[in-house]
């Protein structure tokens, strides 16, 4: 009798992608594989993935993974193109391995920055610590076939004021990059790190980043993070952060581009007195879909939670938003907002949106909210009537809408580079 | 300046105008006046190009050009410029921004140069200081958070930065108190010239011992049925509407 063994689509699908060479845990990396091997993609009877369809992404034929030859690119392309601060460290990577030929700036004293590739056993021990991989199948992917990534080690009490950069590029067709990226920022320390992702003459390809960030007692941490891959490419991101007491941790997501984008944070928030800020922005047109799905873990008493996402579609676009707040029960004195708003331009985008608190705790202040319309006629007439162009009109709303949130970012020169995207895509001057 | 001859309007299939003519030259203050439902209110979203309303006779010269065949940004671009009875709150768009938008574009479409950054602020430094807006105001966004009077006072502030031939303020004075009529009344008065005109709709006889009309009209039922001097006005307050709709419905 034969004995039929049906492999899992996602094993299939890692079948001809590199296997982590990183000095991770051995055991973590075969917890990984056996994730992989009974694992499929999840569909949309999954909760979490239930307005996010993933077959485009399970579709890419992986077999021939060519386009992990270097693009032939120099610094210049990389600051004319992608540089974002011209202040700072600036990493680039493609296709997930690290490309120091394009890497360039002043390593800052009081931080450890350098390819995960180049990194130890002993600076890997807490990667994967508090990462799922149960049912987590890109999770499991990223774990058991990370090429490189970013490791960045903030010591005690170290204030670094230029950015940190991380560039990605994806390039070629089908290619599959699978980035980790390892964060701590010691006690009383404070840093900025920009990461920003790219295609660059790619096809069907997929970008799956996991970026583990300890932000130790009293540190101070902000992201900011651009998305903008071309149209016909995928991204998945993770963002796993764990606050320790007194920390502040910023999060800013601008999504521009790319046509299927999903982005996980799990914030766990460990300690007392914490401030949680997380800002995103969506933009988008033809056929993109772009999911956030956010959970801010509140564990201790006496902290207080922001979070604001704004969305603008147009054409035919998707836009998802998903943000759960817990207040566990001994985390008494809470104060969590929660703020998702859309505006849909045309009959035929849609978006799906649900804002959710679970509460244990009986002495904490928290709200949510969501909405969703159209540009206001009346507001329309009313900018016309004094001369201003319809589209001009319309412009002013959309981007009032949206700047609300993007001006969130204190950084201005990622601010301005969102401004200058924004432009580009859409035509849109601030 | 503008000549509306026989104009019909409706709404959803209902005629609210009804062949209703007049004639406002350079320099003049018309004041149109008459109950409720008469159609004043129509007549201004009509001139604006509220496009709700169809037209389904009459025309409207606007200084040599037809005023219906033109959009309502290039109305206000040609120079009208309607005060809104209930002016639009647009959260996160900056009255400055606005009317920075605003005043670029008008000046574009008449061929001229944008406004530099120095000659907007002084501008509008002078022009709100006219309405006695506070300058704070000014940055906040489009009449946000903004009272009643402060709304209507915005309304004229803006009619002064855009500098308009021919103003259209639509019950300006309606839920004002007396401090804020005499306050925009006065900016109204300031900005009359010779080259520029006014049509002042109103319910009220009040608002017209501030802004002194030249001829005073009276619409009712979508036509107008009877012009007179300023004392028309007084008159009507007096004895109100009746003995008018009585002269009409007895033709």
């Amino acid at each position: 009798m034969n004995e039929l063994i049906q492999e899992s689509k996602v094993a299939a699908f890692v079948e001809h992608l590199p296997q982590t060479m990183l000095a991770i845990d051995k055991e973590l990396v075969s917890k990984a594989v056996t994730t992989i091997k009974s694992t499929d993609f999840p569909t949309t009877r999954t909760e979490a993935w239930k307005y996010t369809r993933l077959g485009r992404i399970a579709a890419i034929s992986t077999a021939n993974q060519t386009a992990r030859e270097g693009k032939n690119l120099s610094r210049e392309d990389i600051n004319s193109s992608y540089q974002i601060s011209k202040t700072g460290l600036t990493f680039v990577f493609e296709n997930g391995i690290f490309r120091s030929d394009l890497s360039s700036g002043e390593f800052p004293a009081g931080a450890t920055i350098k390819p995960l590739t180049g990194c130890d056993k002993a600076e890997l021990s807490n990667v994967g610590k508090s990462l799922q991989l149960e049912n987590e199948v890109f999770h499991a992917m990223n774990t058991a076939h990370a090429v490189d990534g970013m490791y960045i080690s903030i010591q005690d009490k170290a204030i670094i004021d230029a950015p940190i950069q991380l560039i990605h590029l994806i390039t070629g067709k089908n290619t599959v990059s699978n980035l980790r990226n390892f964060i701590q920022i010691g006690k009383f320390a404070k840093a900025e790190i920009m990461q920003s992702y790219f295609a660059l003459d790619a096809e069907s390809s997929f970008t799956n980043v996991v970026s583990e960030v300890i932000v130790a007692e009293n540190a101070h941490l902000t992201i900011n993070k651009l998305q903008y891959e071309e149209e016909g490419n995928y991204h998945i991101s993770t963002e796993q952060v764990d606050q320790a007491k007194d920390s502040i941790f910023t999060i800013n997501t601008m999504t521009l581009n790319g046509t299927l984008v999903r982005n996980n944070l799990n914030i766990e928030v460990n300690g007392v007195n914490c401030i949680t800020n997380l800002h995103g922005a969506y933009v988008l047109k033809s056929n993109q879909h772009v999911d956030n799905h956010t959970i801010v873990d509140h564990k201790q008493p006496h902290c207080e939670s922001n979070e604001l996402y704004k969305g603008v579609m147009d054409e035919k676009s998707t836009g998802v938003f998903n943000g759960k707040v817990f207040v566990r029960k001994d985390a008494q004195k809470i104060n969590a907002f929660q703020s998702n708003g859309n505006v849909l331009l045309s009959d035929d985008a849609t978006v799906n949106s649900k804002p959710e608190l679970e509460i244990y705790a009986d002495d904490v202040k928290c709200s949510h909210g969501s909405t969703t319309g159209q540009l206001d006629e009346e507001a329309v007439f009313y900018l016309r009537a004094r001369g201003i162009s319809e589209k001009s009109a319309r412009h002013l709303m959309v981007s009032a809408f949206i700047e609300d949130v993007v001006n969130k970012i204190e950084n201005e020169a990622f601010l301005n580079y969102t401004h200058s995207l924004l432009k580009e895509r859409f035509g849109w001057d601030f | 300046m503008i000549s509306i001859k026989n104009l019909h309007a409706s709404i959803d299939g209902k005629e609210i105008l009804k062949g209703l003519n007049l004639e406002v030259k350079a320099g003049e203050v018309h004041a149109i006046m008459g109950p409720n439902g008469a159609g004043k209110s129509t007549l201004a979203s009509v001139l604006a190009g509220r496009e709700e309303y169809e037209i389904t006779e009459g025309s409207v010269d606007f200084d040599g050009q037809d005023l219906l065949e033109l959009s309502t940004e290039d109305r206000a671009r040609e120079g009208l410029f309607l005060a809104f009875q209930y002016p639009i709150e647009i959260p996160g768009v900056s009255n400055i921004n606005f009317l920075r938008t605003s005043l670029n574009e008008i000046r574009e479409y008449k061929g001229e140069e944008q406004i530099s950054a120095k000659d907007f602020m002084a501008l509008v430094r002078e022009k709100s200081a006219l309405v006695e807006l506070d300058a704070k105001l000014a940055s906040r966004s489009v009449n946000e958070g903004f009272s009643g009077g402060e709304k209507k006072r915005n309304e004229i502030f803006q009619m002064a930065m855009l500098n308009p031939k021919l103003s259209i303020l639509d019950e300006t004075d309606s839920g004002l108190d007396i401090d804020a009529l005499r306050i925009v009344a006065n900016g109204v008065n300031k900005l009359k010239s010779p080259e520029n005109a006014t049509i002042v709709i109103t319910h009220y006889q009040r608002l017209l011992d501030y802004i002194v009309p030249d001829v005073v009209h009276v619409l009712y039922n979508g036509k107008i049925v009877k012009s007179g001097p300023k004392e028309l006005a007084l008159e009507l307050e007096e004895k109100g509407y009746d003995w008018i709709k009585a002269e009409v419905d007895a033709q």
